[in-house]
């Protein structure tokens, strides 16, 4: 029963996210790859970063990070080394180049369009003045307060 | 036999609704009583058949009826019954049925105890509510029906998948649907008023109890979501920026929002078409979700039964929901005109921007998850957009949002003085710099991230703590009166508090965690942020349905034992799965986590610890939140059946 078991684990364990076989000696290297894969998407995975997922590919990214950051490879200069071989949808953060300009711009123009539409109603409210007390008819009047009393 | 009973109970509660979402609706039309007074029954009615149905389903998930293809796709005999019962709603179908469930159990709520609505506004809300119930009715029978059967049952089912066997996630999913379908009631609520063409005060207090149900539900709902990941997934992660968690975002941060705004409609009678068009969206937002988690157009870790079928019938029904509601809105909303007059500085402007904060943040949110399959399909580029994206976008609105929070909550109405407010709160203030000072100062990285959250969280707790107490007035007995405060004014203040205290746990575990990768030998012990670690042991351990290698961890300090730990890896092999079950020590300001992994060929396991600082804050936080909603919901003035019996029926108010 126990060798079974022992098969079991060994045939499905999944190879692990980031193993510390794959860890450098070097931490402050280590620390920059690990940032590094924080931001780069395992590509057979479902929305995770290599730095979390457990798959092969991921693993194989990872150690490919770490290999160029010991060929004395800048951050800017590994990013671009696996963006070149995999496309920009390895990247968690997308580019702010092109049509991601959209998308970056997004946050920042609707909270200006708000802020002025805001501003503008704002404005007129406290501009307006009261008007005739002819909202509510009187049984209409005599039953709200009858709710507020409750 | 009971299947089948399942079955055409909910044909029948399908055609209920038809009626349902028919009759009252000209009833209060044509103003005749007799088809107005249909409503009432007819939401009971459905809601027993549709609980029918569903207690028919959980009978063949107990039962373990392997003859319903449902049940051998997600369950098997060896199972804890507790699972066999979650695994009724851990699967596509089963959890449709879920939230059909919820749509007719609100609707019977209004029915039962929505005594003081007037009856032609409450027949309206009836019946559109009825028309969503059509809608899902509809998906269910035609593209997931549950109740189908196999002519050959085999002996045994497939497992329900192991990650979602777990107290944590067993929950998850009916706390959230109780908030997604909740907002539906505000929906219901937006759209009879507008066919009504009436909304004034009394329509922002009734349908208060409802949007504050539905943000405590979507508030338990999203944190056990993200506890569970926390403790499960095996890396202590609590919040991924997951599409799926994003469509559970969204509209709690639009029905926080809406929770804000209606307070305007209800005191101020100002803000109403804006809270009208929130009340429409955040339903919008809702069926978002349930379109993303099922029709797979967008990857997810929450890959659940995608398929393009089911996807267009929940686009198809979105679409005509939100056309429908937002034409209705652009026809009427000219009837709405705001009464209230206040000024540039006022409890009304700060609830604007507030409301332009959440929402701006939830339309940055709406951006980025939908970006990759716009960019797709409009720029042919295949990209992806994650956490980073989102920590940078969103992160800035929440800052700005705690930052003038205390303020806006102590702000009085109509017309306030800053000065006078920014006094009371100089206090509160100074305390959370000099705390955000402390933290800058003993960190030992240069994260702005950790002392910015725990000024943040300061300044909420103790804003709320001095806007409390300042409403206790002058003099002696102010403590009695603390105590006998409105419960909206502590439900207020709790929530607050809560908020901060959840920035406060994100912040700490952002910028204060410390993480460690080894291999270590039985015997051997190692140094985490201050603790000490020892593998005692590895063991074999059989489990009802899995089989486990649990490792014996010992936890200490300074030679004192704190606990010993067993983090466990475990293999589900009916479903071919494994899962790591982390070993946590909780403790007030930090956890301790652990996570056993692989032998190693030289011999050792690999271990993974983790030092979490304020962990349990960011869901001690999420339960104050609920808590603080609770607390305003249980307030007299908003009870929704107070004064049921004792108003005076009205007629039909005038179109």
């Amino acid at each position: 029963m126990k060798r079974l078991v022992l098969c079991l684990i060994l045939l499905m364990s999944p190879a692990w996210a980031v193993q510390p076989d794959e860890v450098l000696d070097d931490p402050v290297l280590e620390e920059r790859a690990r940032e590094l894969s924080k931001g780069l998407r395992c590509l057979v995975c479902r929305n995770e970063s290599i730095d979390d997922s457990n798959a092969d590919l991921a693993r194989d990214l990872r150690l490919l990070v770490r290999e160029r950051l010991v060929a004395g490879d800048t951050d800017a200069e590994a990013i671009a080394f696996i963006v070149d071989r995999y496309g920009e949808y390895v990247l968690l953060k997308p580019q702010s180049g092109g049509s991601n300009l959209l998308l970056w711009l997004a946050g920042p123009v609707m909270l200006l369009l708000a802020g002025v539409t805001g501003v503008v109603y704002l404005r007129r409210r406290s501009a307006a003045t009261a008007p005739a007390e002819a909202g509510l008819s009187d049984a209409e009047e005599a039953r709200l307060k009858e709710i507020m009393k409750e | 036999m009971i299947t089948e009973l399942g079955h055409f109970a909910l044909i029948l509660a399908f055609f209920t609704a038809c009626f349902q979402a028919i009759v009252p609706l000209i009833g209060a039309q044509r103003r005749m009583p007799g088809w107005i007074a249909v409503a009432e029954p007819a939401a009971t009615l459905q809601f027993l058949l549709t609980a029918t149905s569903f207690a028919a389903l959980t009978y063949a998930f107990v039962y373990s009826d392997f003859s319903l293809q449902l049940v051998v796709n997600n369950s098997h005999t060896a199972k804890p019954l507790l699972y066999k019962i979650t695994g009724v709603w851990g699967n596509h179908e089963g959890s449709m049925l879920l939230w059909v469930l919820i749509v007719t159990l609100f609707g019977a709520m209004v029915a039962w105890f929505g005594g003081n609505l007037p009856p032609g506004l409450r027949a309206r809300v009836l019946a559109v509510q009825a028309m969503i119930g059509v809608a899902f009715f509809a998906f269910i029978l035609f593209t997931s029906n549950p109740f189908l059967r196999l002519a050959v049952p085999p002996f045994d089912g497939r497992d329900l998948n192991p990650l979602l066997q777990d107290p944590g996630l067993a929950f998850h999913p009916p706390f959230l649907y109780l908030g997604y379908v909740g907002l539906s009631m505000t929906f219901s609520f937006a759209v009879a008023a507008l066919i009504e063409g009436r909304v004034d005060a009394a329509w922002g207090r009734w349908v208060r109890p409802y949007t504050l149900a539905a943000w405590i539900f979507l508030t338990i709902g999203i944190g056990l979501g993200s506890w569970w990941a926390y403790y499960e997934l095996g890396w202590g992660g609590f919040w991924f920026w997951d599409p799926v968690e994003n469509a559970s975002f969204m509209p709690w941060l639009i029905a926080a929002a809406l929770l804000h705004s209606s307070i305007v409609v209800e005191k101020r009678e100002s803000l109403k078409s804006w809270t009208i068009l929130l009340a429409i969206i955040a339903f919008g937002f809702s069926m978002i979700g349930a379109f993303i988690t099922r029709s797979g157009v967008i990857t997810s870790v929450h890959a659940f039964a995608n398929d393009p079928e089911r996807g267009v019938f929940l686009l198809g029904i979105l679409a005509i929901f939100m056309l429908g509601g937002l034409t209705l809105f652009a026809a009427r909303a000219g009837v709405m005109q705001a009464k209230g007059v206040f000024g540039l500085m006022s409890r009304e402007s700060m609830l604007v921007v507030n409301n332009i904060l959440l929402c701006v943040a939830a339309f940055v949110v709406f951006v980025g998850t939908i970006w990759p399959l716009i960019a797709e399909l409009f720029f042919d580029r295949k990209l992806s957009v994650g956490p980073p994206f989102f920590n940078l976008a969103f992160t800035p609105f929440m800052v700005a949002l705690g930052l003038i929070l205390p303020v806006g909550a102590m702000l009085p109405w109509k017309r306030a003085k800053l000065g006078r407010v920014l006094k009371t709160l100089r206090w509160p203030f100074l305390l959370a710099l000099a705390i955000g000072a402390l933290a800058w100062a003993m960190q030992s990285g240069r994260s702005a991230l950790g002392p910015v959250g725990l000024f943040l969280a300061a300044w909420l707790i103790s804003g709320s703590a001095v806007d409390l107490w300042g409403r206790t007035g002058r003099g002696a007995d102010r403590l009695r009166r603390l105590r006998r405060l409105p419960r909206a004014d502590w439900g207020k203040a709790v929530a607050h508090a809560g908020l901060g205290v959840t920035i406060a746990g994100v912040a700490a575990m952002m910028a204060w965690e410390v993480e460690d990768i080894r291999v270590v030998q039985v015997g051997e012990s190692f140094d985490l942020a201050g603790f000490t670690i020892t593998l005692d042991g590895v063991r074999e351990v059989q489990g009802p349905n899995f089989l486990s290698t649990t490792g014996d961890i010992t936890l200490s300090r300074a030679g004192d034992v704190i606990a010993t730990m067993h983090p466990e890896k475990r293999i589900y092999p009916v479903a071919g799965m494994p899962t790591t079950e982390a070993a946590l020590n909780n403790g007030f300001l930090r956890d301790i986590y652990v996570v056993i992994g692989d032998p190693q060929a030289n011999g050792g396991w690999a271990v993974r610890s983790y030092y979490k600082p304020l962990a349990n804050w960011i869901w001690g936080g999420s339960i104050l939140m609920a808590l603080g909603g609770a607390l305003s919901l249980s307030d007299r003035r908003y009870r929704v059946a107070a004064g049921a019996r004792k108003a005076p029926r009205a007629g039909v108010p005038a179109e």
